[in-house]
């Protein structure tokens, strides 16, 4: 988990949010090849390295704009907040965390969703925000899943949900958990109706995320070098006792091994998804509902 | 069989052993048979007193006890015929969780488990009940199999939690899980889960999303093991006893919460100290569950199971 932490760190002491906040002449060094970019051209490439192509971390709000046809995003399902179900408290009460969360990381839980169009297909859309308690899903972030599923029944168009997630939230207990059951089986109903789901796998996405529906698209794209995979790699060194294969987990390993569809830049993500849906179509929509 | 006595096991454990001693040297003579008599209810009492109020980590411990009850042996107290059938027909077959159809109440079920092992050699085999992709694969082909004969399904839960391993990773643990869900979420044919010890997160839930969940009384079930959770949270495993009163994992957390139907009574003690006076308990109430379900249409059914699932969770609205 360290990785991600310091990542974050980074992102915290340049500009977190919009783009017009960035002031002129602050650089950002690549963590990839050391290349030093003015972050606003950085933000304007995507936040892809300009010399190798890497893929740095993207504030949803970003990720939300350039995925979407230009004035086309309306969010839905903005009133709903976490709540503290078990009273929780680690060395910290959950209820502080949300609060630290709430004021800091810019999304109001760790799941933004909501329609749009992308490259002209009308879509039931949702982006994790890892800037938010490292994407974890409890029962908003659960809730807004379903939604993303159900609204895409509703107005019968595709759903594309982009995932980074470190997995369910522990402060949650069991009712995080069960939103693998819930989401999954939202997505279920999608597969029955004949509409298409993509899921968008982006880094690193892990846990009960991963084991449900981010694994469940019909086709499963991937940014480059996204870590995706059920256990972490701190776990599963403590579990076999050795190191792990370079790039193991990594988006090359996972179409190496059959997990996934296709590497796919962010540069280029729009405008491939929005070709897949077309490809793809959707079945005429029958006067009976698909699912009871 | 008692291999491991956990510490507030013993006082009663060694009460046993005073009577069981006694019995030896009374040769039948009333007084001492009294004797004996009055200690053994003391035994019962002492038992009841403690195990009413056991701490989250004290059932933590129980419910990972060595010499619990595991899926076969609740299968040959409860049914009969039991055809173990193995196999993902892709990769492997799994140890790790076990399947077959049998007879139970005079129908046909499929019973779905995770099987760990009773000492080493059974544990590396059984890879001490953690699945692998193949596990939650050969459970995906059993659930279709009673699907298209219209036999209901019970699955027992009772592990840690899905193999982290680089074979199961190269193999797609998360896929194999995943998909074990939404197939669950649209079976047409009633089915029930019962965590009989531990329930370990998704590796738990891959077999769990059924019409009914119940739990043995000193099952646990929860998002991540106490230790996990402490080393993340806590950044010390050596916290996993706060970990675990935080996590609210027991049944009757289960039950509050509203995930648990119904929590299934125990020997006292523990199952292991009577599994057959616990397994007429669970097989009373899977009885009673069965007939509910088998009542409903398949639409019912799956409409029901979605409905179960939707509701699930706390949200507070701005
Ligand atoms: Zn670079």
């Amino acid at each position: 988990m360290a990785w991600w932490r310091r990542k974050k760190q980074q992102l915290e002491t340049q500009t977190p949010e919009e783009k017009v906040s960035v002031p002129k002449g602050v650089w950002s060094k690549c963590e990839a090849c050391g290349e030093i970019t003015y972050t606003e051209e950085l933000i304007a490439n995507l936040r892809v390295c300009p010399v190798c192509g890497h893929h740095a971390p993207m504030p949803t709000a970003e990720r939300i704009e350039a995925m979407l046809d230009e004035g086309t995003w309306e969010e839905h399902d903005t009133d709903l907040r976490s709540g503290d179900p078990l009273s929780f408290a680690d060395q910290k009460p959950y209820s502080q965390r949300l609060e630290k969360a709430l004021r800091t990381a810019g999304p109001r839980d760790a799941f933004r969703s909501g329609v749009g169009t992308m490259a002209g297909v009308p879509v039931s859309v949702g982006f994790f925000a890892f800037e938010f308690m490292g994407g974890s899903m409890g029962s908003v972030v659960g809730e807004k899943v379903t939604c993303v599923f159900e609204r895409a029944l509703e107005l019968h168009r595709p759903a594309v949900v982009f995932s980074a997630s470190g997995g369910a939230r522990m402060q949650e207990g069991v009712l995080s958990l069960m939103q693998m059951a819930k989401t999954s089986a939202a997505r279920g109903r999608l597969r029955a109706a004949g509409l298409p789901y993509i899921s968008v796998v982006l880094h690193p996405t892990t846990g009960g995320v991963a084991a449900s529906f981010a694994t469940l698209g019909d086709l499963i794209i991937a940014e480059p070098k996204a870590l995706v995979g059920f256990a972490g790699p701190r776990v599963i060194m403590q579990t076999i006792g050795q190191e792990l294969p370079k790039g193991f987990q990594r988006a090359e390993f996972l179409l190496e091994h059959g997990m996934v569809d296709r590497i796919v830049s962010r540069l280029e993500m729009r405008e491939q998804l929005g070709l897949m849906l077309q490809l793809l179509g959707t079945k005429p929509k029958t006067d009976q509902p698909a699912a009871q | 069989m008692s291999t491991k006595v956990l510490e507030f096991e013993r006082p009663i454990v060694e009460l046993e052993g005073k009577i069981k001693e006694l019995k030896h040297l009374s040769g039948g003579s009333r007084e001492m048979a009294q004797e004996i008599e009055r200690l053994e209810e003391k035994a019962r009492q002492l038992q009841k007193e403690r195990f009413a109020s056991l701490t989250p980590w004290e059932q933590v411990q129980l419910a990972k006890h060595p010499d619990r009850p595991y899926t076969l042996d609740y299968i040959g107290e409860i049914t009969t015929d039991f055809m173990e059938l193995r196999g993902d027909r892709a990769f492997a077959d799994d140890p790790a969780i076990v399947g077959g159809l049998c007879r139970f109440d005079g129908r046909t079920v499929m019973i779905i488990g995770h099987q760990k092992g009773r000492n080493t050699k059974e544990n590396l085999y059984r890879n001490f009940g953690m699945a692998r992709p193949e596990g939650y694969r050969k459970a995906q082909r059993l659930m279709r199999l009673a699907e298209q004969f219209g036999h209901p399904i019970l699955c027992f839960i009772d592990t840690a939690g899905a193999y982290p391993g680089l074979g199961a990773e190269e193999r797609g643990q998360s896929e194999a899980i995943a998909s074990s869900l939404e197939l669950l979420a649209r079976l047409t044919v009633p089915t029930i889960s019962v965590v009989i010890g531990e329930g370990g997160s998704g590796g738990a839930l891959a077999i769990g999303l059924t019409d009914r969940i119940l739990m043995l009384e000193h099952a646990v079930y929860s998002v991540i093991s106490p230790r996990g959770c402490a080393s993340i949270l806590w950044k010390d495993p050596e916290a996993e006893q706060t970990a675990a009163a935080q996590l609210k994992m027991t049944s009757h957390d289960l039950q509050s919460l509203g995930i648990c139907d119904e929590i299934i009574p125990e020997a006292v003690g523990g199952a292991h100290r009577g599994l057959t006076s616990t397994a007429a308990a669970l097989a009373e109430a899977l009885r009673k569950h069965i007939d509910e379900l088998c009542a409903l249409d398949a639409d019912a059914l799956v409409a029901q199971r979605y409905e179960k699932y939707r509701r699930i969770g706390h949200l507070e609205r701005e």
